[in-house]
């Protein structure tokens, strides 16, 4: 009854309007149990990182099928130290290159995950991260 | 506590977080309840329900820009259902209160309802009270909007909106039993439908037989949240509410009623709480089974356990 | 099209069947699953029969070729005569980068041109706005102004092929800097082919790519179909898309019925401008998606053709048998390609083309393999090429026309396609129509139910995608991936500076303004647009001004 409820925030940032990806995943995670907070189409950094912060949420999931995740992953994950939303993890799918991966998970990004992921993989990560991250 | 320290100065993380911590519940939650309590209390708390997709969120948004303009900063809590099965919930209002981004003025928190019926969380009351601690003069709640008539709101809001959509004719004499009592302020939202007039004209009627008993009747308003049409004499209802509360002295009435019933469910809980950890899960559990399968009532079942004084059988 | 007692015995016949013949056969070797089901989650059936489409009416409902109800194709020799027009989709980076590819695929045998562009353009923003950050070029072609628009044409021979631009929010604004290049370089704009796509309603219902609220953007497009009726006649002014509603997760039928329903409201709203439906109806397009379910395609396909003409002809009054015709282009799912050995995709790419093929499609694009993983590579897109050339040349299904008629299963897939799209068609009608529809998020549940659907039953192996969920393995990419000029983007913003700075100023305010004008009222814009993209207007500019007018709209979210 008291358990600590994970809540993670699913955004759609960019301007490409593909939102398939995050809504599937949306509402994968809340059958896995988590809550989730949908942000909806055309979220800036800004937006994510400010609505993330008022949810306190414990991971923030961004889906971006533009091909300008090099750009926009790295300030979110940017904006979310200078909020101090370090223990925040952040995650990202979409159309992301292999190696593009690295250069993300450098910036911050815990994973990426690209067409073909199963949600099932998706829920498996978020249990380990959080779980580890306890 | 130095959480509570930052709350009161409106720390925008230190109120998320602590949204967080009573929502979990817990020793730590009641001593920051505690510490918070005595300084909330000054903001005007507007609950707003009404069916799924009449446009509940829209209209908050609305509103609160409305009050933002006018300077006065806005809190909003938005409850959404939790799935029964998993636990999980898919929390959206936020996507229609996008306008809202970018002003500090205002902080939005998405709760889901845990379980709860009635339209809110068990914690939406203790959320409210660190949005009204941090210093924002409006609080607004946005319920569930399962369909049910979700009366709990009235518990926690000075004033209530009930908001209608066109197009419910005949209905609306038999959905608005619970609502008529609830309804400070009636909204026909999505006055750019067909039927508006007789939805207006219907829920007139029906407050004119009603009124009698007080000397607030709820004014219909229209509105089309979608381009913020109506919203002003929206805001002035709300305001005219808020005054009438205050004139009439009603304020302290509602205040007190609220409190007795905020106490009365905080008692309830602890009570039950303190007895299940009595009884032991198990033992609980094993009745429920007996229960279930018709093998005790569950008036003798119940006689039975409360009268149980240590843990185990 | 069957003999009643004939009927009656098979039925007999077939019963015996399946109490001998085939549980004996059962106890042998069960069947591998319970259920075999459909892309689009519909159950198949063991065997398909006569009795499987015993009311089929030969001349009602499949007739001959070239004629009503065009089930068998719209022209009576079909590819005999000439093949479809190989059309591959192109764009990215600067306008220079994108023309040196179109004149790339032309030489390797392309026949039509085909333009995508990068997401700023299709919002309706400069690429220097703060809006387009990181997305410059990514997506396709950054056009935002008429002399970007001169460079991606340049040395194109207009006159002789057709071009198709994928666009449609700024869809007008970019095909009046289409006619004007075109203009200056001295092709009458009623010379000039080719296609915008110009399909708002699908993008509230699914690519979610839209501007201003529906009603302001319908005017916009009933204004393009007007100025194309009376001034550019081989110009298709719209392309009535099902292909993003497709990818958007939807189903076969809901993919159809949708992209019918936007297609019927589309020649609403023309006729109530007052415009003869067979002056414009002849040059309304399709656009479909051609997916991994071979039979089920074709069947929407054959029943896309079908429904369209009878609906124009009863419904719609329309006597012209061209404004019957249900003409489409179609190109392959891009979701179906895998990131996991996409060389795999190439197969998949294949099958894909020769259902679209097989069902009569007017166009194709083939998606190259690597899209899963970034923009197609120069040889990813001729393999893509090729493989149409291989289907049209090397397998002989183009020898005769609707070669799948006749097929039970065939038949039986186009009935259920018509059947449920006309069941669509009532619960749409029900809501009020396609816009109250749109609004209350009804086409948006349906296609996100049926997207976790999918993936749902990908995930439960109830739906096998090889090299994803069965015969997976760690295997690297082997494929080149494509990498942008990474000064395109500066020197994109060097020649909007330029232009901002060295066009006529007055002249620019002066046609922005009568714009505002314009569109505040209720004349066609087409001429406006025109002559505000002539003064060298960019697109922002044109767009900030219709924004201004008629606001911009926020989805109703449906999750
Ligand atoms: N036509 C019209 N549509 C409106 C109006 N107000 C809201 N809507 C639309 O109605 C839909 C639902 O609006 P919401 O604000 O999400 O409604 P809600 O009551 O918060 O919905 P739930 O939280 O899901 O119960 C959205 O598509 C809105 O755009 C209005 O005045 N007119
Ligand atoms: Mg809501």
């Amino acid at each position: 009854m008291s358990a600590r409820k994970v809540r993670i925030l699913i955004a759609k940032p960019g301007l490409d309007g593909h939102d398939r990806g995050a809504k599937v995943v949306a509402r994968a995670l809340r059958d896995a149990g988590y809550e989730v907070i949908y942000t909806g189409l055309r979220q800036t950094p800004e937006m994510i990182v400010e609505a993330a912060l008022q949810e306190d949420v414990d991971a923030i999931g961004l889906s971006l099928l533009s091909g300008a995740h090099l750009t926009i992953f790295p300030r979110v994950a940017a904006l979310m130290k200078e909020q101090g939303l370090d223990d925040v993890m952040l995650f990202g799918g979409g159309i992301i290159p292999e190696d593009d991966a690295p250069a993300l998970k450098q910036a911050g990004v815990a994973n990426v995950f690209g067409p073909g992921t199963s949600t099932q993989d998706i829920i498996t990560f978020v249990e380990q991260e959080m779980a580890r991250r306890k | 506590m130095e959480l509570t320290e930052r709350i009161l100065k409106a720390d925008r993380r230190a109120l998320a977080r602590a949204i967080s911590l009573v929502e979990n519940d817990g020793e730590q939650a009641q001593k920051l309840l505690q510490e918070v309590y005595p300084h909330a209390g000054q903001a005007h708390i507007i609950g707003i329900t009404g069916p799924p997709g009449s446009g509940k969120s829209t209209l908050v948004s609305q509103i609160a820009r409305q009050y933002r303009q006018q300077g006065r900063t806005v809190g909003i809590v938005a409850v959404d259902p939790s799935s029964p099965f998993t636990g999980g919930a898919l929390l959206g209002d936020r996507v229609r209160m996008r306008d809202l981004a970018g002003d500090r003025g205002v902080f939005v928190r998405s709760m889901a309802s845990r379980g709860s019926m009635g339209g809110l969380a068990r914690a939406t009351g203790d959320a409210v009270t660190l949005l009204d601690a941090a210093g924002f003069d409006l609080v607004l709640i946005e319920t569930v909007g399962a369909g049910q008539v979700e009366v709990d709101i009235a518990r926690e809001a000075h004033t209530t909106l009930v908001v209608e959509v066109p197009g419910l004719g005949d209905e609306v004499q038999a959905i608005k039993a619970g609502l008529m009592e609830i309804a400070d302020v009636f909204v026909v939202n999505k006055a750019d439908h067909a039927g508006v007039d007789q939805t207006v004209r219907a829920l007139t009627i029906m407050l004119d037989m009603n009124s009698a008993a007080c000397s607030w009747t709820p004014p219909v308003i229209k509105t089309i949240a979608l381009h913020g049409e109506g919203v002003a004499d929206l805001i002035e209802a709300v305001d005219d509410h808020w005054a009438y509360l205050v004139r009439e002295n009603a304020l302290q009435d509602q205040q007190r009623i609220h409190a007795q019933n905020r106490l009365t469910r905080v008692m309830r809980r602890r009570l039950f709480d303190e007895l299940l950890a009595k009884i032991g899960p198990e033992r609980f559990e094993e009745t429920v089974m007996q229960v279930a399968t018709h093998k005790i009532d569950p008036y003798s079942a119940a006689a039975r356990l409360m009268n149980s004084k240590t843990q185990g059988s | 099209m069957f003999d009643k007692e004939k009927l009656a015995e098979l039925r007999k016949r077939h019963e015996k069947w399946v109490d001998g013949t085939l549980q004996k056969s059962l106890e042998r070797a069960p069947e591998r699953a319970d259920e075999f089901i459909t892309v689009s989650s519909t159950p198949v059936r063991r065997l398909y029969t006569p009795l499987d489409v015993a009311d089929l009416d030969y001349p009602e409902d499949l007739g001959l070729p070239g004629e009503y109800p065009f089930t068998r194709g719209v022209h009576p020799t079909m590819y005999r005569s000439r093949l479809w027009t190989m059309r591959m989709f192109a764009g990215f980076g600067t306008a220079e980068e994108t023309n040196a590819r179109f004149k790339y695929l032309l030489e390797h045998g392309e026949t039509g041109l085909s333009t995508a562009f990068d997401l700023p353009t299709l919002y309706g923003y400069d690429s220097d706005a703060p809006e387009a950050e990181g997305e410059f070029g990514v997506c396709g072609v950054a056009i935002s102004s008429l002399r970007d628009m001169e460079v991606l044409l340049d040395g194109l021979p207009l006159d002789r092929i057709t071009t198709s631009m994928t666009i449609n929010s700024p869809a007008a604004v970019i095909w009046a800097m289409y006619i004007v290049a075109a203009e200056k370089r001295g092709i009458p704009r009623a010379k000039l082919g080719g296609t915008i796509q110009n399909d708002i309603l699908k993008e509230y219902i699914a690519q979610k790519e839209f501007i201003f609220p529906p009603e302001p953007s319908m005017r916009l497009v009933v204004d393009t179909i007007e100025f194309g009726t009376q001034e550019m006649p081989r110009w298709n002014t719209i392309s009535i898309s099902g292909y993003h509603i497709r990818e958007a997760g939807s189903t076969a039928a809901q993919e159809l019925a949708f992209t019918l329903s936007d297609g019927f409201e589309y020649v609403r709203w023309a006729i109530d401008r007052g415009l003869d439906v067979d002056a414009f109806a002849p040059r309304l397009s399709f656009f479909f998606n051609a997916h991994n379910d071979f039979f089920e395609e074709i069947g929407k396909y054959r029943a896309a053709r079908r429904i369209w003409a009878r609906e124009m002809r009863e419904t719609f009054g329309a006597k012209n048998p061209r404004s019957w015709w249900m003409r489409f282009h179609s190109q392959t799912a891009g979701v179906s390609l895998t990131a996991q050995q996409p060389e795999n995709n190439i197969a998949r790419v294949a099958i894909q083309a020769l259902a679209a093929v097989l069902g009569g499609t007017q166009s194709l694009h083939t998606n190259s393999m690597d899209e899963a993983l970034a923009l197609p590579s120069e040889t990813a897109a001729r393999i893509a090429l090729r493989t149409q050339q291989i289907i049209a040349l090397e397998t002989g299904v183009t020898n005769t026309v609707d070669p799948l008629a006749g097929s039970f299963f065939v038949e039986a897939e186009t009935d259920r396609m018509e059947a449920e799209s006309r069941e669509y068609f009532h619960r749409i009608a029900d809501l009020g129509g396609v816009l109250p529809a749109i609004e209350q998020g009804f086409f948006q549940l349906e296609i996100a139910d049926a997207a976790s659907r999918y993936q749902w039953e990908i995930d439960q192996k109830k739906r096998i995608v090889v090299g994803v969920n069965e015969y997976s393995g760690e295997e690297k990419i082997g494929i080149p991936i494509l990498k942008m000029d990474q000064q395109g983007y500066d020197r994109q913003v060097a020649r909007l500076r330029e232009i901002r700075r060295t066009r006529d100023h007055r002249a620019v305010s002066a046609r922005l303004s009568d714009l505002r004008q314009a569109a505040a009222g209720d004349a066609n814009l087409m001429p406006f647009l025109i002559e505000a993209v002539r003064e060298y207007a960019t697109l922002q500019e044109i767009m900030d001004v219709l924004r201004e007018v008629w606001g911009e709209y926020r989805e109703p979210v449906i999750v």
